[in-house]
């Protein structure tokens, strides 16, 4: 009982219930996924569980040609998506805060694209690029510029863009409104010293805005690298991976492969490279992160 | 540049910039506001070429199909059970990770002990398993242990997604609170206990609500792994539900779109009720 009195136990009697809950859905299925992707484990049958193949699985990925266009596609996927909303969320922002008048109207506009979920983004998309009954080819054809439809998600090279369009209406936003926080707390003082040194809008922007804006940028890096994961649920619902696998991303060829082909020990071991992934983006954007805020001269 | 124009001038770039706007704007509202109307059109309308913009003949009939309340409906499909599933799992994941997530900010916020640091990061990283990833272990798990097709196996899942960050945004309001209140108050004669239910409690409830919306939506939302471990109306929830509307080469888009309704307007309330300390919770975080 002493031990539990001891105020130095306080702190770790605090954060046991969510290190217990933590470790049963996270730490523990994590372990097992690790261990289930050195097997041959097929769902329908239980026991290859234990039928330890060493680095079999891993050895096929290198070798599958499937699995590496999926992973090249993720990580084009994600670089371009990442780049380009913070290229556009942070145009938005800088045009919102030009306009002095209902701010608070066009942010929680903004906020909008923010409340959906995943799987009614690809929804939404899906019809909105839809050939026949779509808001896209409706407009286009209204407009006289087609006479044909446009498939928009069937065709393979539009397929992906579309997708990418989804994701990024999707999270556009999560970039302008942090951005246009940083914007709105930028100190005044360097700006009009610099304009009194003559520089122009351009210098200021380069030297002084975009440094101060440095940290909110890689904060939003961060929360986005969080859940790039989500566009699973987009590609899902909007091509499941087709028309021929040009939109399979690690993600779905995961589930395809574990949940469909009963694979689960190639999909443990898929999984595992798609983890590392996602860690990867997450330090390296912390890491930024942390060297931003020391540069800005902020507390840790 | 704060709350000031910084060098428009001309009238023209004024309006260029209200243009720019104006588009933005318009690209963000229109895919959201075509679901909705969707939802109140007749399906004649949907597949009419040309098309028609404005509905013509607003109707009720896609919502009370997806309940299975129309007569010509033989079978509707089971759409209220997902949306109770869905308030069920999504409340009581959000109400427990609260409590256990403000358990873990305050410690954070207030102590300093051992481990720290990594600990906190390793918070952060629970946060980055893809949810599909995720879902292939616990898959295996909550076959073997039943917890497959439960609301409460769905419930647990989404506690430990959710405490991570509740963890994180309750552990910078408590270190908004200054710490002397609370030592005061204890000089007065509370003990840490009271202390923490009279003062610091109630200034970080509107932080604690913030992160409660925040976790109900996240819960609301989420199908990666809801799609994988539900099987049946027994715990299927709404974005899982989603997909029951479309089949290999066919989608009811009406029906979708009510459901699409359904699904985004618990989550458009909350969204305006903690708008503002979204974007705090949001910042100050990693700012400061």
């Amino acid at each position: 009982m002493t031990l539990f009195r001891s105020p130095r136990a306080v702190p770790y009697l605090l954060l046991t219930p969510a290190l217990v809950v933590i470790a049963a859905v996270i730490l523990v299925p994590l372990a097992v996924s690790l261990w289930s992707s050195f097997t041959a484990y097929n769902l329908t049958r239980p026991a290859t569980l234990y039928s330890f193949v060493g680095l079999r699985n891993y050895a096929r990925l290198l070798n599958n040609a499937d699995f590496w266009w999926a992973f090249g596609r993720t990580l084009v996927f994600i670089t371009v998506t990442l780049n380009l909303e913070l290229v556009l969320g942070l145009g938005l922002a800088l045009l919102v805060n030009q306009v002095t008048m209902g701010r608070k109207v066009l942010r929680t506009i903004m906020m909008f694209p923010m409340m959906f979920s995943p799987i009614l983004v690809g929804f939404q998309f899906k019809y909105i690029f839809n050939d026949a009954v779509g808001l896209v080819n409706n407009a286009l054809f209204d407009l006289g510029l087609i006479t044909q439809p446009i498939p928009w998600l069937v065709d393979g090279t539009l397929a992906p863009l579309s997708i990418m369009a989804a994701e990024i209406w999707m999270s556009t936003s999560v970039f302008a409104i942090l951005l246009l926080a940083g914007l709105l707390a930028l100190p005044k003082e360097p700006i009009e010293a610099a304009k009194v040194d003559g520089c122009g809008p351009i210098q200021v922007f380069r030297h002084i805005t975009l440094p101060f804006l440095m940290p909110f940028i890689f904060i939003a890096m961060t929360i986005r690298s969080l859940d790039v994961a989500r566009a699973y649920d987009m590609v899902r619902i909007m091509t499941n991976g087709g028309p021929a696998g040009r939109t399979e991303l690690l993600w779905t060829l995961m589930a395809r492969v574990g949940y469909q082909n009963s694979q689960m020990g190639m999909a443990n071991a898929m999984g595992y490279v798609s983890i590392l992934t996602s860690i990867l983006f997450t330090v390296y954007f912390y890491r930024k992160l942390v060297v931003a805020r020391r540069y800005m001269g902020g507390v840790e | 540049m704060s709350g000031r124009p910084l060098t428009i001038e001309k009238p023209w770039q004024r309006w260029l910039i209200r243009l720019g706007v104006f588009l933005a704007m318009a690209i963000l509202c229109v895919p959201g506001v075509w679901v909705v109307l969707t939802a109140f059109r007749p399906n004649v309308e949907i597949l009419a070429r040309p098309p028609v913009w404005i509905p013509q003949d607003p109707t009720l009939n896609n919502f009370l199909g997806i309940f299975g309340l129309l007569p010509a409906q033989q079978q509707g499909l089971p759409v209220a059970r997902y949306f109770l599933n869905s308030v069920v799992i999504s409340l009581t994941s959000t109400a427990v990770a609260i409590l256990l997530g403000m358990m873990g900010g305050y410690a954070f916020a207030r102590y300093r002990f051992r481990g720290k640091g990594a600990l906190f990061v390793s918070f952060m990283l629970s946060r980055t398993v893809p949810g599909v990833a995720l879902s292939l272990p616990l898959f295996i798990v909550w076959s073997r242990i039943g917890l497959l097709d439960t609301s409460l196996g769905l419930i647990i899942v989404y506690l430990a997604i959710n405490i991570p960050f509740t963890v994180w945004l309750t552990d910078g309001f408590f270190r908004q609170i200054p710490v002397d209140l609370s030592e005061a108050a204890q000089i007065d004669g509370c003990t840490r206990w009271q202390a923490f239910w009279k003062i610091e409690f109630p200034l970080a409830r509107s932080g604690l609500a913030s992160a409660a919306i925040f976790a109900f939506l996240t819960s609301w939302n989420e199908y990666a792994l809801a799609s994988q471990l539900t099987r049946t109306t027994a715990s299927k929830t709404m974005p899982v539900g989603l997909m029951d509307f479309t089949a290999q080469f066919t989608v009811d888009w009406s029906g979708m779109s009510a459901m699409a309704v359904l699904i985004i307007i618990p989550a458009l309330l909350l969204t305006f009720v903690v708008q503002k300390h979204l974007i705090a919770g949001l910042t100050f975080g990693g700012v400061k």
